[in-house]
Order: C-alpha cells, then sequence, then structure tokens
C-alpha cells in the first residue's frame, strides 16, 4: 500500500474532513463530496477520484483512501488483505463472498465499500480469535464440508445466520436458505450434515 | 530377510490408515483464514488486466496502446498477440488475451485495457458441435477430421443374427470448469534473472519450468508456491497466456508483483473446455438378451484441437463392433483435462444405449448388465459384487418399474444406472523426512493438495507407520524447492504421495531403530513404536518415550527420501464403480429432480475414508450439474459464448442434489490391490445413471445432456408423435 493510501490521523473528524475538502477542492488525490442541493436537500455526490472510507471490520477500524466504485469486497480483500470472503462470480449469484452487515447476510460484492461505513461488518476471519474455531466453523470441519475450500467462509457465513434463524432445519429450508451459495467441489452433502449438527446443538441448548 | 519391507500394514495393525480423520486443513479453510493465490497482496502490487479478442476468430491488424500508457497509474503495457507476429497474430477464439495492462489498482487497469484501440480483420468461424457431421463433406472440410475408423469382430453378420436392434443418439455438450477461484498468478522478479510466481495450479512441481520455457528462463530460476488452491478439475495442469503475460508486465514494470486474476466471464469462456461429444448408435441382441453387435458414428469437439477419439463403447467387450470418429475442429476455448477426461462423455453414449436396447427386450437394466457380465472383462467380478452392493442400498429390483412411470399425474419416477472405471495409479513422488534429536519430526513434499485432502493422507501415512500422533508431525507442500513431484491429475496423487510417504516412513523408522537399539539392549528388529514410545516388542515396559528416543540421534538430524515408484506393490491401476439413480420428472414442466443417488465405489487400500467418500460425493454433485444444468452456450453469429457468469452457467445448488449415498469397497480382494485414486472415477457414471432414470421416468430418452426442461419436453412430445414409447 502506498502513502496516499493511508491516511494518517489528523485529528480533524471526518465530518469536519469532508466540509474541508468539500471547500478545497484541489486535493490532488483525495477528494470530498460535491455538495449538491436537490429539491431543497443538500446531497453529498463523492468520486469519482479517491475518498477517505473507514470501515468497521471484524471490530477494528480500517481506513483507506478508496474511489467510490470500489466495492466491500474489494476494499476487504485488497485493502485490508481480510480475505475470507472470496470474489468468486463477483455479481451477486454465488455467495462466496457472504459477510453480516449489523447481523445480516450480504453479498459483499454487491455493495460498495462507502456505503459500508459506519456498519459492523463481520467476516468469517473475525467469527473467532486466531486459533479458535467457531462452533459453525467447527461443524465444517466435523462433517468434512470443504474441500478446495473456496466456497467454504461464504457458506459457513450463509449457515450461521441460516442456523440462527432455523434451529431446527427442514431439508426444504436449507435448500432455500442456503440455496444462494454455490460449491464446485460438490460439499453440499458435508454441509447438510454441519447443519444438522448445529441444529443437534441448538436443540441441546435449548433443551437445557 | 528375503522379504519385501514395503507392505501396507494388516487390518489389524493399521492405528490412522482407514479411519475417520477430519481434514487436517480443515480448520484454516473454515475459519476463512487459508490464502489462496487470489487473496495474496503483496507489497506494491500491480493489476494485470487485458484486452480480450471479441471474435472466433481474427487476425489483429492494428494496435494502439498510446492513450492507456500515458493514463496515471498505468505501469506497464505488454502486446501478446501483436499484428506483426506473423501466425501469432491469428486468434482462435474469442476472448483470447491480445494485450496486458499492468496498473496500480484493478478499476485504473479496466480504465486502461478501454483505452486500448485494437483492430482485427474478422475470418470464417464455426463454434457449434451438436449437429452430425456428413462424413463425406467431413473429409473434405478444413472443420473436421475423420478421428478413427475401427472394427472388431463382424458387425454386419452380427446384427443379422440380433433378434432385437435399438437404435438411437447419446450426447454431452462442450461443459465448462468453473473454478471458484479463477485461473492467475502474482509474477514478481526479486533481481532481473529470478521470477518468483504465487500461482493457482494443479501443478506446482511442473508449472515454473513451464513458465520458464516460455519467457527464456533457466526452469531453476522459478520459484513457485502456493499453500491452497480454489478448484482445478484439470484446467489447472499447464502454461496459461495470462500466467506468461503476468511475469512480462512485471519485468517490464521493473520487478514488482503483479497479479492477474482471470474475471469470471473469462474463466467460463477460455479457462475451461470439456469436449463434447454425440453419437448415433445402433445395438444389437439375442431375445434373451445375449449383447452382440455395436455401431457407431460419433462426433465432438473441444476446440481449435478438436476433442481427440472415442472408445466407445465405454468399458463393453462387444465382441462385434464398427465405428467412426469425427473431431470438429471449431472456435470455441480449448480443450483442458475435465475430471475423468472423455469417460462421462463415453459413458453417457454407452450406458444410454444399453440401456434402452434393455428396455426394447423388456428387461431390467440390472439384469441385462448381469447377463452381459462376462462383457466386463478384467473387472465382471468387481461390478458384479457392486451391482449387488448398489441394489441393496438402491432396493433397485423391489422399485424398479419398466420404462414409462403408469402412476398417476404429471410427476414420474424412474430408476437408472451405469457402471465406469478408470486408472489411478500412483504418480512419481519424493518425501523428504526429517526425525530430529529433539523428537519433532518434518515432512517437505513438492506435491499440492487441491482440495482432496492430500495433506490428510500424507500425515495418515507417516504418523501411522511412525507411530505418533499426526498433529506431531510438520507438513510442508505446496513449493517447487520441496522434493520433486508430479502434477494433481489423473486420479494419481494419493497412490503417488502415499506410497512415497510410506517408504520414507519405514525407512526413518528402521534407522532410528538402529541408533534407539543399544539403549534398549535390544536389536533394532525387534523394536517398534506404539503410541509415541519405542520399545521392545512383547515388552511394553521396557522402552522410551518418542522424545527420549530421538535424543539417541546425537546431534545429527535423521533425513531419509522415500519414492514413488519403489520397492513393493503399495500403488495399482483400475477400479470399477456403479452409481444408480432415482429421480423425479415433471412431464408439465419437463423439470428433473434427484430423489436418491448410490455410488459404490472401488479404489484399492483406503487411507482416508472421510476424505474419499467427499471425493465421491463431490463427484455426484458435479455429477448432477453437468447432468441437468451444464452447458456452455455458443452463438454462431457472434462465436461467442452467451452464459459467462453464473447466472446462466448454472451448478447445482444445495437443494439440487437430493440423498446421497457412498459405499467404498474395501477389506479383503479390495484392500491388497494397494492404494488407487479416486478423484476421477465418481464422476463417470452420474450423467448416464441420471439419463437413464429419466427415459425409465417418462418412457422416451432425452438424447443430449443436460436434461434440461425444454429437452425434457421435446422428447416427450416427440416420443408422442411418434405414436408411441419405446
Amino acid at each position: 500500500m502506498s502513502d496516499q493510501d493511508s491516511p494518517k490521523d489528523s485529528g480533524i473528524s471526518r465530518r469536519k474532513f469532508l466540509k474541508i475538502s468539500a471547500i478545497t477542492t484541489s486535493a490532488p488525490f483525495v477528494l470530498g463530496p460535491t455538495v449538491l442541493e436537490v429539491a431543497g436537500e443538500e446531497v453529498h455526490v463523492f468520486g469519482p477520484g479517491k475518498v477517505p472510507i473507514t470501515l468497521n471490520v471484524n471490530g477494528k477500524r480500517l481506513t483507506a483512501n478508496l474511489e467510490p466504485r470500489f466495492t466491500l469486497l474489494d476494499a476487504l480483500r485488497e485493502k485490508f488483505e481480510v480475505t475470507g470472503p472470496k470474489r468468486v462470480c463477483d455479481r451477486g449469484t454465488c455467495g462466496a463472498c457472504t459477510v453480516l452487515i449489523d447481523n445480516k447476510t450480504v453479498y459483499a460484492c454487491s455493495v460498495l465499500a462507502i456505503e459500508a461505513q459506519g456498519r459492523q461488518i463481520v467476516t468469517t476471519d473475525g467469527l473467532a480469535p486466531q486459533g479458535k474455531l467457531h462452533p459453525v466453523s467447527a461443524a465444517f470441519v466435523d462433517n468434512d464440508a470443504q474441500q478446495c475450500g473456496f466456497c467454504t467462509p461464504g457458506f459457513v457465513m450463509a449457515t450461521r445466520a441460516f442456523v440462527d434463524k432455523h434451529p431446527n432445519a427442514t431439508p426444504d429450508e436449507i435448500a432455500k436458505g442456503l440455496g444462494g451459495n454455490f460449491c464446485r467441489c460438490g460439499t453440499y452433502a458435508g454441509i447438510k450434515g454441519a447443519v444438522a449438527q448445529l441444529s443437534g446443538s441448538q436443540q441441546q441448548k435449548g433443551g437445557a | 530377510m528375503a522379504e519385501n519391507q514395503y507392505q501396507w500394514p494388516d487390518a489389524s495393525k493399521r492405528k490412522l490408515i482407514g479411519k475417520r480423520m477430519n481434514r487436517v486443513d480443515g480448520p484454516v479453510k473454515a475459519s476463512g483464514r487459508a490464502k489462496y493465490t487470489y487473496d495474496i497482496v503483496r507489497p506494491n502490487m500491480l493489476y494485470g488486466d487485458s484486452v480480450k479478442c471479441p471474435y472466433a476468430h481474427a487476425r489483429v491488424t492494428s494496435i494502439d496502446t498510446s492513450a492507456a500508457e500515458k493514463m496515471p497509474g498505468v505501469k506497464a503495457v505488454h502486446v501478446i498477440h501483436g499484428p506483426n507476429d506473423g501466425a501469432k497474430g491469428e486468434v482462435f477464439w474469442a476472448g483470447t488475451d491480445i494485450v496486458a495492462v499492468a496498473a496500480v489498482d484493478e478499476p485504473t487497469a479496466r480504465d486502461a485495457v478501454r483505452a486500448i484501440k485494437v483492430e482485427y480483420e474478422q475470418l470464417p468461424h464455426l463454434v457449434l458441435n451438436d449437429k452430425e457431421p456428413n462424413l463425406a463433406e467431413a473429409e473434405k472440410s478444413e472443420w473436421y477430421k475423420v478421428a478413427s475408423k475401427e472394427s472388431v469382430g463382424d458387425a454386419n453378420s452380427a446384427f443379422q443374427q440380433s433378434e432385437v436392434i435399438h437404435e438411437g443418439r447419446y450426447g454431452s455438450p462442450v461443459i465448462t470448469h468453473c473454478c471458484l477461484e479463477t485461473h492467475g498468478s502474482i509474477a514478481e522478479w526479486p533481481d532481473p534473472d529470478h521470477l518468483f510466481l504465487h500461482i493457482s495450479t494443479q501443478n506446482v512441481p511442473g508449472i515454473g519450468e513451464q513458465v520458464a520455457k516460455a519467457i527464456d528462463l533457466p526452469a531453476s530460476n522459478v520459484h513457485v508456491h502456493q499453500d491452497h488452491v480454489g478448484g482445478g478439475f484439470g484446467s489447472k495442469l499447464g502454461l496459461d497466456p495470462w500466467g506468461v503475460a503476468a511475469a512480462q508486465l512485471s519485468k517490464k514494470a521493473g520487478g514488482v508483483p503483479v497479479k492477474m486474476m482471470l474475471n469470471r466471464a473469462t474463466e467460463l469462456e477460455t479457462a475451461g473446455c470439456r469436449p463434447s461429444a454425440y453419437a448415433r448408435v445402433k445395438v444389437g441382441a439375442k431375445k434373451d438378451g445375449t449383447l452382440l453387435a455395436w455401431e457407431s458414428y460419433s462426433w465432438g469437439s473441444g476446440g481449435p484441437g478438436g476433442g481427440g477419439s472415442l472408445a466407445i463403447p465405454y468399458v463393453w467387450k462387444v465382441p462385434n463392433q464398427q465405428k467412426q470418429h469425427v473431431n470438429v475442429v471449431n472456435n470455441i476455448g480449448p480443450a483442458r483435462a475435465w475430471r475423468a477426461p472423455n469417460h462421462p462423455q463415453m459413458c453417457v453414449i454407452t450406458m444410454g444405449a444399453l440401456d434402452d436396447l434393455a428396455a426394447k427386450l423388456g428387461m431390467d437394466t440390472f439384469d441385462f448388465v448381469k447377463k452381459n457380465i462376462d462383457l466386463l472383462d478384467p473387472r465382471s467380478k468387481i461390478y458384479s459384487e457392486e451391482l449387488d452392493v448398489a441394489n441393496e442400498l438402491m432396493q433397485w429390483k423391489s422399485r424398479w418399474h419398466p420404462r414409462g412411470d403408469k402412476a398417476a399425474g404429471p410427476v414420474k419416477q424412474g430408476l437408472g444406472l451405469a457402471l465406469h472405471t478408470w486408472g489411478g495409479r500412483g504418480h512419481s513422488s519424493n518425501c523428504d523426512l526429517s526425525i530430529h534429536p529433539d523428537g519433532s519430526v518434518e515432512i517437505k513434499m513438492g506435491t499440492q493438495d487441491i482440495g482432496t485432502g492430500t495433506r490428510t493422507s500424507i500425515l495418515t501415512v507417516a504418523a501411522d507407520t511412525l507411530g505418533i500422533p499426526m498433529e506431531a508431525i510438520n507438513l510442508q507442500i505446496g513449493d517447487n524447492q520441496y522434493p520433486p513431484d508430479s502434477a494433481s491429475g489423473g486420479s494419481s496423487t494419493i497412490g503417488g504421495v502415499s506410497s512415497a510417504t510410506f517408504r520414507a516412513a519405514t525407512d526413518a523408522k528402521k534407522q532410528l531403530f538402529a541408533k534407539v537399539a543399544p539403549a534398549l539392549n535390544a536389536q533394532p528388529n525387534e523394536l517398534e513404536v506404539v503410541d509415541g514410545r519405542v520399545r521392545v516388542a512383547g515388552n511394553p515396559d521396557h522402552g522410551l518415550s518418542w522424545k527420549d528416543a530421538c535424543s539417541k540421534l546425537g546431534a545429527q538430524t535423521l533425513t531419509v527420501r522415500g519414492t514413488n515408484p519403489g520397492e513393493g506393490d503399495l500403488t495399482n491401476s483400475g477400479v470399477g464403480g456403479v452409481q444408480m439413480a432415482d429421480v423425479s420428472v415433471d412431464t408439465e414442466t419437463g423439470i428433473v429432480k434427484i430423489n436418491k443417488m448410490v455410488a459404490v465405489q472401488d479404489c484399492g487400500l483406503v487411507i482416508s475414508p472421510k476424505q474419499a467418500e467427499s471425493q465421491v460425493l463431490g463427484a455426484m454433485i458435479m455429477g448432477v450439474s453437468y447432468a441437468l444444468y451444464e452447458e456452455k452456450v455458443m452463438d454462431q453469429t457472434t462465436g461467442t459464448m452467451l452464459n459467462t457468469n453464473m447466472d446462466n452457467y448454472r451448478l447445482a445448488g444445495i437443494g439440487d442434489v437430493g440423498e446421497l449415498v457412498v459405499r467404498l469397497m474395501g477389506g479383503p480382494g479390495y484392500d491388497e490391490k494397494g492404494v488407487i485414486g479416486i478423484g476421477e472415477p465418481p464422476t463417470v457414471s452420474p450423467g448416464a445413471a441420471i439419463s437413464n432414470a429419466v427415459a425409465n421416468a417418462i418412457g422416451v430418452r432425452v438424447p443430449y445432456l443436460p436434461l434440461t426442461p425444454d429437452r425434457v419436453l421435446a422428447a416427450l412430445e416427440a416420443g408422442q408423435s411418434e405414436g408411441g414409447r419405446a
């Protein structure tokens, strides 16, 4: 990462910075919003140059200067080296980039980084501390629900959200609820096993 | 002792081999921490992209890169197919890389690609291949090559003796690999003479040399590293133009890393292509089901190189055969090995024709296969045993009905079966195993784990042989500076790495015993390791902990190399497998649903059953995918692929695969064959088994895969207009 991509904390709040840069449009690389008045309301237009973007990822505040056209997925992967989410179809079909935004599953390829500011983003990398396995990841390991493993992080995130909602999922619910993720090696049998294992542990929890 | 010291342990002595272990790299993958080539971010890394030819067949006439070169952030431009490059200026499929650029980030690289102007002279193209070529024309046309004409026995008189003859069409289209991690690499030059590659490959040991050759560099100057690969399926064995371009862009940019990963559209259009195979088949039998004769006229394509010849009838030694095959030479992406190259296509044609023949004979296909089981030599016994196991798991005999489900309502149910074979002998492999005086154990191998469980199997064999836990061994693979190994292709990895590892661990243990024996007042051949303790056999109390035993090595680390091939029959070739499918077909919508599939598979001695079963399950799921959904849809007018995204190049999802049952054959009669690969064989039968099940359900054959609703409805309509069902 070059220096221009890593803004140092200047002591200026983001809001103030945006205001300042909106006025001083001479900044060569990093531009704040142009403020337009539309129907009596102020609309902030960013880009096409780089703008400072701050994301809250796995509890960490990460900042970079990016063109507004950067997707959340590309910002995570290429700027912050958070590479649990994978880029596969890059158009909202395959689910390999699934992350949680404010606890909802989202395809990170279909959200702009700039739109994801101010929200809590969780990726597979952040599910459990280094060296520990989240129960969903552990269920994937126990059931051999990965081969090449490239779809796995997205599937783990989708499964985590799915079992929260469907603690005792039926096959039909699994087909629909996890139908937004694709695997090429063919690990679906293992993933069904993982869901069953997690349902079992949820039932035990519920019964206790 | 003259006795061969390299023999897999008897079942009673296996502690880890054949036991259900979790995948050792499962945690790093399931936590998202595994780093694939696509995930690597190197310091000061640039991003590569390329201008792609929009035409299926063209000559580059001019290139203007001046605007791109002036753009801020663009660091290198490299012409791959220039107008003055002679033959190189001609391109043979849409999506061919013409000019590559490297820029500070991806959006800038994409902008630069848009700013490059390339002009082409369009040339005639052909991208279709499902239409039967007229043989007389084929012999004169540049688009067709007669690949083979062959006869066995006397087909003409055998058909005259046949009491029942069936003729039909069968086939499967060109499909792509659709690896989830697209092809690509990160190239950098640490100094002007050395190239360092992170590359998404099935061939860590060999790819460096291929790149070196392309850029005129000594092979030893290319360092290749890869920890994980996001799928290959045969498409990541060899050199790719974009890989060479990345190295050249990096060189032009002063050696800084250049990451060049294909986008999804290019991956689908150019980075994978399983040849098609279509056939018109005639088969004949006696009334009692005795199979007598086969005649086929087949054709297919895998792009500019055609598609190779077809060994049909597949698996079956039909006594009288007459067959011709024509290669269609067309302008689609080049053929690549696709998990069990040509076998699924040959199986669809053969098992489809025989299933239809059985139906015409009024026989259950299961009985037809049993009746002709001798024609499945040399695997008649295996297939027969597997058919019986599959029958139990599917309840075939009690559930089978003749062609055309008579149940009321639009949804019809049916059963189908198919069988297959594959080689799978272990490839050349080297294992360096070191035991350090502090008791730590290290293995280095130049192989790769493409998701099949290679790491798990190496550690299983080493730990089982040394008598220590798998966690006690530090395994390093995925680097071409480790001992030479082979590409992971053709189901050859498990046999290769397990045999090399077994020989290394056997030798290391023997040498360790020689050092430890004096301390235990014993002879080396009296020692054994059990549960991490080196002890005198039959005297459990007389021993040393593993750590104390290793300290007897003194200051010297013990390193031995195990190789494959080598002494002892540890790996073998030639497996049999049987699969059965149970489907439902909605005759109003044409939608096929998989209810259940059964796979019974032989692969000799199973090292890692959990991962071997995953291979079979995965193969069945890939099979559902190519049977029902996958096709590289080409447009003859534009010469391009139409479905270059994952919405329209559809893979099977979790709700599409039904109940999957796997049974690995093992134990006496199978274990003593040694270790045989399992990646390819179970991929072969699903297309045929599913196609046969659909025919059994609806009473008519849907000739070509994939069995999409439009094809199912068309077959139903054609069946009705012919005034009856088979």
